[in-house]
């Protein structure tokens, strides 16, 4: 791992417009390859969070900060408009919750994937296509659902549609949104599998947003507990799971080994 | 046919006391009007929002190519009407009037004789020279409102050069038919910077805008946006390497004048679906036919008796 | 032989000749004035100069003459009219509260100074036909009341507005001039002035169909009708040779003040809302209508999710102006044969080669 850091966050706080607050002075340096896990129940400020992070959010305070290719660190609410776009279809990808907001339902699997490609200028239908297959099938995905619909798939293969969407670009760093809430318990061991494999066989960053520790068990080098807003205990992964620190965290670690 | 027509009786073109102005456009609107004009020569291809004004026929039935035309025209101008590539279509003939009767100046069908020429739906077989201005009626400027309907949006897109949705459009087209669907108002991509809605002229007709000699101007009212493509600018019809756009071919030539790689119309001649392919510019095959070509259903008529067609 | 059909211009010296016959009707029947539509058809007068975005009864009624009482198609008049009238400058804006009131309601007070006048109204009448319209019957005379619109009429929304009940209407930040959607194109994001003037202009049956709808759950408000006054107001302008305000003249409109759903944030103690409707003449079902779709659209400024019909700007206000519409919908009726020959050609093709391949797949 390099001793460059790819995302900075620094003091990133947000509070709404009512008073609530959403995050309050987070701060962490994020490595290329290294996949963090935040954790907390619903209500804990992780999806306010990952919003400032992923560049939807302006954070009230503190600062978010990117190794922009060719650019060294940058504020990423800095960047014009038209460099956060680009930064956002190449070398960011985001995992949503439910696939339906990270994919378009009416355009076929291959066009859903190979639509990054066109993005960025490729032009020759027959290249896109295989490497729309290529993906397609590092995903599991059957080459003969290429030009269906993603509404005629099940939750676990647009989920998976959706990954390859992203890894397309091959992005440095992906943010994940609850990538397994609402599949089945055995559809979500598979991916999160096949998601560990990508991880690593391409190198990238991850921020896993997720109230499920199984998930940040599987996938997360490093962990951050959120309780309200605030970050309450972080560490390795497994120093954190094994042995909480914190009494939210060791609740949270005991409830679930109970369930 | 260069007649000037004397202006008529009709109730329609007299306003409160009597006069209008040259155009009907009072002189601000028409300055107005070539500012956004000159921003759309500057800036080949995008989209000028300007403050159209309501005129005497309805939007959706060529009020921007009507203003464009207003603004541009001159005492010394000989103007050319055509909608479906025919001068008498009824929306033509009434734009005509209206122009007769507002502007007095000559009207023609002839597309050599005209300096400006309004048009709907598509161009002139004729080369176009450099002397000559084309103004396209546009329904729908925003080529990608299709697949965006948000004008904020696609206001960004325009702006970042982000068109990779058109392109995605493009390869489920030929995923799902096996080529690109798109047969009219095919999108096009000037001077290799703006996407841009050539307007409703069959994608037959794109091959023309491509250095075209001539200035080519294109309205659209309801919308409120003017834009333009200079003379002699790089206009490409977007497609894949492997998979290049195709203009439509016609497989016989005009059965009226024996006219080969022009636009064809079909007529439906009776009830059995007999049906026969005439030129689409009317103009075009009168020409032809003047100067003695004939095409298949002419010569038929001729050998069995019947008299040649005007 | 086939002969290209020639004559357009014959065809519409005769359409003409057409309308203006059924225009003028059986000829036994006596021909409507203009004067008669502008005294006695005051509802249809009053929603063409809305839309048509010019005040002039007299117009008005000879558009609706000339269009055969096809509203639509007067308005399209008035404005095409309206285009070719020189400009030379833009009034005072006008004082609502100095209404000389003919008729003023508020749904939220039983009670208020000035009281609750009446006025001309159908809203008590019983929708039943009165065949003795049919004949030509003489009304008679109503007698004058006294004037007791002499009587103070502050404005509801000011009342309460001085307990600071209700939010201040206040000109968002930007320019002084308001946007003049007469002379420039719809911007988006639209400015609340920008807005108000679109749906002044807007067709009555979008907007109160999507007034409707509000109440109806696709974006609720929970409005009340704070007042309703219909009445005169001057119009004042200062040309800049005096450069003192001078009096133009009077015209009549109809004003809607709903008072909508309260909101607080944190530190700001809650306050209620507002939508605001404005038109020519007596209009009170386009100004309560347009009072709801205005508070509708101002969702971002009220930090209300926008989830409904009614509160997409882009939506509303690009589909509001029934001349727009009505131009573009009817548009259709033009030929359309050289683009309907592309896609004959295309599927034709698309077909040859499904047969070919289905064949192929039969060897």
């Amino acid at each position: 791992m390099s001793d460059v850091p790819l995302l900075e966050a620094e003091g990133v706080s947000h509070t709404y417009a009512g008073g609530q607050v959403g995050c309050a002075d987070v701060g962490f340096s994020l490595y290329p390859g290294e996949v963090l896990g935040i954790v907390g129940e619903s209500g804990s400020g992780k999806s306010t969070l990952l919003s400032c992070l992923s560049g939807a959010l302006p954070p009230s305070r503190g600062r978010v900060r990117f190794a922009v290719r060719g650019q060294g660190m940058q504020d990423v609410f800095q960047l014009s408009e038209p460099d956060r776009r680009l930064l956002m279809r190449t070398d960011w990808g985001i995992v949503h919750q439910n696939p339906r907001d990270g994919l378009r339902m009416s355009v076929s699997a291959g066009g859903n994937v190979g639509e990054r490609l066109m993005a960025v200028g490729a032009r020759h239908y027959g290249d896109i296509r295989s490497e729309a297959l290529d993906w397609l099938g590092r995903v599991e995905i059957d080459a003969e659902r290429v030009d269906h619909l993603p509404r005629t798939f099940s939750g676990g293969m647009q989920q998976r549609t959706q990954i390859a969407r992203i890894l397309v670009s091959q992005p440095r760093l992906v943010f994940m949104d609850e990538p397994t809430g609402g599949l089945d318990v055995s559809v979500q061991a598979r991916l999160l599998d096949l998601l560990r494999g990508l991880v690593r066989d391409l190198g990238v960053a991850a921020v896993v947003v997720t109230h499920d520790l199984a998930v940040v068990r599987l996938l997360s080098d490093r962990l951050m507990v959120m309780r309200q807003g605030r970050v309450v205990e972080s560490g390795l992964t497994d120093q954190v799971l094994d042995d909480p620190q914190h009494p939210y965290s060791q609740l949270l670690v005991s409830s679930v080994l109970q369930a | 046919m260069n007649a000037l027509q004397p202006a008529g009786s009709g109730a329609q073109f007299h306003s409160i006391d009597g006069v209008y102005n040259f155009a009907y456009l009072d002189e601000q609107t028409k300055r107005m009007i070539r500012r956004a004009l000159l921003k759309a020569v500057a800036i080949p291809g995008y989209q000028v929002p300007f403050g159209g004004r309501e005129m005497p026929v309805a939007y959706g039935w060529g009020t921007g190519g009507m203003q464009v035309t207003a603004s541009i025209l001159g005492l010394d101008d000989v103007l050319k009407v055509i909608d479906q590539g025919a001068d008498d279509t009824t929306n033509a003939v009434s734009i005509r009037r209206f122009f007769n009767r507002t502007a007095g100046v000559p009207v023609t069908e002839a597309t050599t004789e005209a300096t400006v020429i309004q048009t709907r739906h598509r161009i002139p077989e004729k080369t176009l020279r450099e002397d000559q201005i084309i103004v396209y009626q546009v329904p729908m400027p925003e080529p990608l409102r299709k697949l965006e309907p948000r004008e904020t949006e696609t206001r960004k897109m325009h702006a970042f050069a982000e068109y990779g949705l058109m392109q995605v459009k493009l390869y489920e087209d030929i995923s799902r038919h096996g080529e690109i669907t798109t047969t009219y108002d095919y999108p096009v991509e000037v001077n290799a910077r703006y996407m841009m809605a050539p307007s409703p002229i069959p994608k037959f007709d794109n091959p023309k805008m491509h250095a075209m000699p001539a200035l080519q101007l294109f309205g659209a009212g309801r919308e409120k946006r003017i834009y333009a493509i200079p003379p002699y600018t790089k206009v490409r019809s977007l497609d894949f390497n492997d998979y290049p756009f195709e203009p439509q071919q016609f497989d016989a030539p005009c059965a009226l004048c024996d006219a080969k790689g022009v636009f064809l119309d079909e007529v439906i001649l009776d009830d059995k679906g007999d049906h026969m392919f005439v030129c689409s510019d009317s103009d075009h095959c009168r020409d032809r036919r003047a100067e003695g070509h004939m095409g298949p259903r002419a010569r038929e008529a001729a050998e069995k008796g019947y008299g040649a067609d005007q | 032989m086939y002969v290209a059909t020639k004559g357009g211009d014959a065809a519409i010296e005769n359409s003409y000749a057409l309308i203006a016959e059924e225009r003028r009707g059986d000829t036994a029947v006596p021909e409507l004035e203009a004067a008669q539509i502008r005294e006695q058809l005051g509802g249809a007068v009053d929603r063409v100069m809305t839309e048509g975005s010019l005040y002039d009864p007299d117009l008005a009624a000879l558009a609706i003459k000339q269009a055969q009482g096809d509203l639509v198609e007067a308005i399209f008049l008035l404005r095409a009219f309206r285009t070719t009238l020189p400009r030379f400058g833009a009034s005072a804006p006008i004082d609502t509260a100095a209404m000389t009131i003919r008729r003023r309601i508020s749904a939220a007070f039983k009670d208020l100074p000035g009281g609750q006048v009446l006025g001309p109204t159908y809203d008590y009448t019983h929708r039943l036909l009165d065949f003795t319209l049919a004949a030509r019957g003489e009304t008679p005379p109503v007698a004058p009341e006294d004037d007791a619109t002499d009587a103070a009429m502050p404005r509801v929304a000011d009342i309460l507005g001085h307990e600071g009940l209700i939010e201040p209407e206040t000109p968002p930040p930007g320019p002084e001039q308001p946007y003049d959607l007469t002379r420039e194109p719809m911007q988006f994001p639209a400015s609340r002035d920008q807005r108000l003037q679109n749906l002044f202009r807007g067709d009555e049956g979008f907007l109160l169909a999507l007034g409707y709808s509000t109440q109806r759950g696709y974006g609720r408000n929970h409005p009340f009708a704070g007042e309703i006054r219909m009445g005169t107001v001057q119009v004042e302008f200062t040309p800049e040779e005096l450069g003192f305000p001078i009096a133009l003249g009077e015209i009549e409109v109809t004003e809607c003040q709903m008072v909508n759903q309260f909101k607080g944030a944190k530190g700001i103690a809650p306050q209620f809302t507002r939508g605001y409707g404005l038109a020519f003449g007596q209009a009170e079902r386009k100004t309560m209508g347009m009072a709801l779709v205005d508070r509708a659209l101002r969702a971002d400024e009220l930090a209300e999710d926008r989830l409904h019909p009614p509160q997409d700007e882009e939506f509303v206000l690009s589909h509001s102006d029934n001349v727009e519409a009505a131009g573009f919908v009817s548009h259709l009726k033009l030929p359309h044969y050289v683009d309907f020959q592309s896609e004959l050609v295309m599927l034709r093709g698309m077909r040859a080669s499904a047969e070919a391949t289905q064949k192929e797949a039969a060897e």
